[in-house]
């Protein structure tokens, strides 16, 4: 409609000069570095395949691909029992029903890192919140002894992740269950079916679009998590929950093995990218759904 | 189960969430106001005396409190603001105009979407370097204005698709140039969606953590979280718990508040975010 097309490149060029320096260049940076020595003072030399063929050997790097999983494939499901309960009880128009859905959604907008700093005090053997309530009931002697091994740890860190994140889960499955219409939970009633059938057989199924984005934000979210570990439980006990970003971090920014950060960032892209991949793939086939 | 013990019951679980949802907040707030002799006891529920002591620590803190205060403040209002404006001119250019190679640089701008930027950080050091802004504000700033990019186009686009072309031809009749139509015509009916992006870039640079630790070196240019974290770590060997309390208190009070206030939009931000795919 504007006659001089050209001067659409004028009002894209600012985003696509930051696009091109800040992110096109270091995308093409990462996989170039991947196969250098790279240090960040001194000669880089070319290794070719040698830093990935290095990741098999180490430990760590094995040990935070698992962890990471597994730490995925823990607060998921979490989250989401704990979000659906939240929306079914934030669902409807009874009296103060939208100051309970303000009040839970609040933690969300609370920065990770901040939440992790706010777990660390109330876990905390001395000073902390949970220690004193252990002590008051008698269920501990001095301290909760969270950084004991790897379950209490992973536990710690997931409680502050569902606390913070559980509001924002509620108001994606609230959209989801706000758009299911009356009449069918109403004919479902008529037909005899309880509570839990109604839920089980009318919810669930109408909210499989929504329950699958909550799905696939909370893993991919999951994939990245860094502040968590790197603030609550310190990568310990024995590197037991060291992420994949956290050891990224560790090689580049505290061994300065930048290079090898750089493969290990490409392996953690394609992970990323593998579980956008099935996103699409689950979402396209059951368009119907 | 009569009618009436339902709504108890109801609410009961009502208010016990809630109380698990607010009291981290609550609790941290009382317990920054106790003296600071008392942060390091165990708790208390009533603190004996309301006292400024643990803030007046915290003024002291490495750089000075207000370092890290306008630090945090410059770098989130700054790439908040210039992700607002880059992202409203881009959308103009891709919702009104049809020039060679828009595809390309349509889906180049997209693209970043599916790349998270945790995974370019080590070489986005090297690139800061080779321009000479690494461990500065302003590099810091533009990283979060680049990597919010994405989103903020895809919103400013919805928001522009819907103002119907009649509108940019009645204004062009009038004499006006492109510029004219987007800053006086455009802008002021998505001024809803402008504000979504500015609120949710505010909060997502006040809160970013990772690329602030990695890219500032410098103690004096923390951000907060950067800073809330150093102590607590205690980088003088021990932590100073009261400091810690009120250096959470200060940096999560500006977010809790704006979004309280701003509720809707912040929410339509975060969902849109979400459903983007």
């Amino acid at each position: 409609m504007y006659r001089q097309g050209w001067l659409g490149w004028l009002f894209v060029a600012p985003a696509l000069l930051l696009t091109c320096v800040f992110f096109l260049w270091p995308l093409a940076l990462v996989g170039w570095m991947s196969l250098h020595n790279w240090p960040l003072i001194g000669r880089i030399r070319w290794i070719g395949i040698a830093n990935y063929r290095a990741m098999l050997n180490d430990p760590i790097f094995l040990q935070s691909v698992r962890f990471t999983l597994t730490y995925a494939a823990a607060i998921t499901p979490t989250i989401f029992v704990v979000a659906m309960a939240l929306a079914l009880l934030a669902n409807g128009d009874r009296r103060f029903v939208g100051l309970f859905r303000t009040l839970w959604f609040m933690p969300t907008a609370i920065g990770l890192s901040t939440a992790s700093v706010l777990w660390v005090w109330m876990l905390n053997g001395q000073v902390g919140i949970f220690a004193a309530i252990g002590r008051a009931l008698g269920l501990v002697e001095t301290d909760i002894p969270y950084l004991d091994s790897g379950t209490n740890a992973m536990i710690a860190a997931c409680s502050m992740v569902v606390w913070k994140t559980a509001g924002f889960n509620m108001v994606l499955l609230l959209v989801g269950l706000q758009s299911i219409p009356s009449e069918l939970h109403e004919a479902a009633r008529i037909d005899g079916a309880g509570a839990w059938q109604n839920f089980r057989h009318v919810t669930l199924p109408l909210m499989r679009r929504t329950l699958k984005l909550a799905l696939f934000l909370s893993i991919t979210g999951s994939l990245l998590a860094f502040d968590q570990f790197y603030i609550i439980t310190r990568g310990g006990p024995q590197n037991g929950t060291i992420s994949m970003v956290y050891w990224i971090y560790n090689n580049a920014f505290s061994s300065f093995r930048t290079g090898y950060a750089a493969a290990l960032s490409l392996v953690l892209l394609a992970v990323v990218l593998l579980a956008s991949l099935a996103q699409f793939m689950l979402f396209r086939d059951r368009e119907d759904a | 189960m009569s009618r009436n013990t339902a709504a108890w019951l109801y609410y009961a679980a009502c208010l016990a969430v809630t109380g698990v949802f607010v009291f981290p907040v609550l609790w941290v707030l009382i317990c920054s106001l106790r003296p600071a002799a008392e942060s390091a006891l165990p708790p208390a529920w009533i603190p004996s005396t309301l006292s400024l002591e643990n803030y007046e620590t915290l003024r002291r803190v490495g750089a000075g409190l207000w370092r890290y205060v306008g630090n945090s403040v410059a770098v989130s209002v700054g790439s908040a603001l210039a992700v607002a404006a880059v992202a409203a001119l881009a959308a103009f250019g891709f919702s009104r105009f049809r020039f060679a190679g828009r595809g390309v640089a349509f889906v180049l701008l997209l693209a970043a979407i599916m790349v998270p930027f945790q995974t370019v950080l080590t070489p986005l050091f090297i690139v800061l370097r080779a321009v000479g802004l690494h461990n500065t504000l302003l590099g810091l700033g533009i990283v979060y204005t680049t990597f919010h990019l994405p989103l903020a186009i895809f919103l400013m686009l919805t928001a522009m698709g819907a103002v119907p072309r009649t509108l940019d031809e009645a204004a062009m009749l009038d004499g006006a140039g492109a510029l004219t139509v987007l800053l006086r015509v455009i802008l002021p009916l998505v001024a809803p969606s402008l504000a979504t992006v500015v609120l949710i870039n505010f909060i997502a640079g006040w809160n970013e953590f990772l690329a602030a630790l990695i890219l500032m070196t410098d103690q004096s240019n923390y951000t907060l979280p950067v800073m809330l974290v150093t102590v607590t770590f205690g980088y003088m060997g021990t932590v100073d718990w009261g400091a810690l309390q009120a250096a959470t208190v200060l940096t999560m009070l500006p977010v809790l508040a704006l979004t309280l206030c701003f509720q809707r939009y912040y929410v339509q931000g975060l969902v849109a975010g979400a459903t983007k795919g």
